[in-house]
């Protein structure tokens, strides 16, 4: 496993997720960290999976100030189905992955509103599920950099 | 023991592994929520992450500051006018209120009240790292370094903006008035009315919630802090009445209000440190109030 690859994804998706951005394109900035948490889940299922899903939700959710623990159990549980259908996901078509990246947006969205709508008051709006969606379309392209990124160091290491 | 919890239910170890990490988030959650523990917690990981925080507003810092600096050359010479302007009129409001602020503290050491005076006042800067969306936050790039503390009242030249809920070393995160968390004791200035303002969620309304039918409040109404509850000094505008309504089936009214500030702009505030002084301490005089 390249692991330094896989430390500065993460650092990049944790940089894409704290970006100020204006108020338009943040209700459609991509989930980021799940995008890459996903990718590396069904890449290396033994090593990346629960637990590093749970440390990143939790540097998210100091990033954003919102619950500790909110967005690190809704990240461990995607790591966590992801690890289970990796078999399965891996030999899809990029845009079959789609379909299972919006299923894991949803989830995770899911999850946040569920426990925001515990805590606090917290309305919803059609805009909510926006980030899953564009999670969804932006996937290939995720996917392909990743997987670049991951056999160049491997042929590389090769050589 | 995986051998004895796979035959106990059938359960393969991710699967263990990961109702253990959902009972810790839970757990963590709940102990959040309810308390303040993790703060502790928070504030170093806050301060590890600063890092990704600060690299995250260079693009943004880079592009104001081009933007910034061709505006400035063009308005420079206009801007320092008006700003001299400016400057001389509130210098000559300030040399009233100065000898208003001694009367009033005359005044209510006569009646034996406690008085708030000797305000600390730090200016702070917007880290507009945008936080989680659907949430009334910002966050400062002042933090305990600069003895920011939970609960710290966050005010402009208008009016309260929030207060502080979490500070690691470099920054704060400031819940606003609108945020559906927050609640702020509020007085009517004409008359003395207290109620409490809870932000809806929505931006640029705040509820008034708790108020019966016959008081006394009406639209246009400036509301002031009322200082109850020791959090936020008193005397600053909040907000103004925009409404009130009765409902025929609420016993309560209907209130909602407008905040005094525009929460969405400007890049600079200000945090304060109210220091509540009683006739016990008499000492602090008007020398700390030049801020």
């Amino acid at each position: 496993m390249n692991s330094l690859s896989v430390l500065l994804s993460f650092l990049v998706a944790l940089l894409l997720s704290s970006l100020p951005l204006p108020d338009i394109a943040i209700i459609y900035r991509p989930e980021w960290l799940m995008l890459v948490l996903i990718y590396w889940c069904m890449a290396f299922p033994d090593r990346i999976g629960i637990f590093t899903g749970w440390l990143l939700g939790l540097v998210l959710d100091v990033m954003y100030g919102s619950l500790l623990g909110q967005n690190a159990m809704a990240l461990a549980i995607v790591a966590y189905l992801v690890n289970l259908f990796h078999l399965r996901v891996r030999v899809f078509p990029l845009w079959q992955q789609s379909f299972i990246v919006l299923l894991m947006g949803i989830i995770n969205l899911t999850l946040n509103a569920w426990v925001r709508g515990i805590t606090g008051e917290f309305s919803i709006s059609w805009s909510y599920w926006m980030p899953a969606l564009t999670s969804a379309l932006i996937w290939p392209l995720v996917y392909i950099v990743l997987r670049d990124m991951r056999r160049q160091r491997v042929s590389s290491r090769d050589l | 023991m995986r051998e004895l919890l796979r035959r106990l239910g059938g359960a393969t170890p991710a699967t263990v592994r990961v109702i253990v990490m959902i009972a810790l988030s839970i757990a963590m959650m709940l102990i959040d929520h309810r308390s303040q523990q993790l703060e502790k917690l928070r504030n170093i990981l806050q301060t590890a992450v600063y890092p990704i925080m600060f690299v995250s507003t260079i693009p943004r810092d880079l592009i104001q500051g081009i933007t910034g600096s061709m505006e400035r050359s063009e308005n420079l010479q206009s801007d320092k006018e008006a700003l001299r302007q400016e400057n001389l009129l509130l210098r000559s409001r300030l040399k009233k209120m100065h000898s208003l602020e001694a009367d009033n503290r005359r005044l209510k050491r006569l009646l034996g009240q406690s008085e708030q005076i000797a305000e600390r006042v730090l200016l702070a800067e917007l880290v507009e790292v945008n936080l989680e969306p659907y949430t009334q936050k910002i966050s400062l790039n002042k933090g305990s370094r600069d003895d920011v503390y939970v609960g710290q009242p966050v005010i402009n030249g208008d009016g309260v903006i929030g207060q502080v809920v979490h500070t690691s070393q470099f920054q704060s995160t400031v819940t606003l008035l609108t945020d559906p968390g927050s609640a702020v004791p509020v007085m009517v200035m004409r008359n003395g009315l207290r109620g409490v303002l809870f932000g809806t969620g929505v931006r640029n309304r705040l509820a008034m919630p708790y108020l019966t039918a016959d008081a006394d409040i009406r639209t246009g109404d400036l509301l002031i802090s009322s200082g109850m509850g020791g959090r936020f000094p008193t005397g600053y505008p909040v907000a103004t009445v925009t409404e009130v309504k009765q409902e025929p089936s609420d016993e309560f009214l209907t209130i909602n209000t407008l905040p005094v500030t525009q929460l969405d702009h400007g890049r600079e505030v200000l945090l304060i440190w109210p220091e509540i002084v009683g006739d016990r301490k008499e000492e602090v005089l008007p020398e700390a109030f030049d801020e």
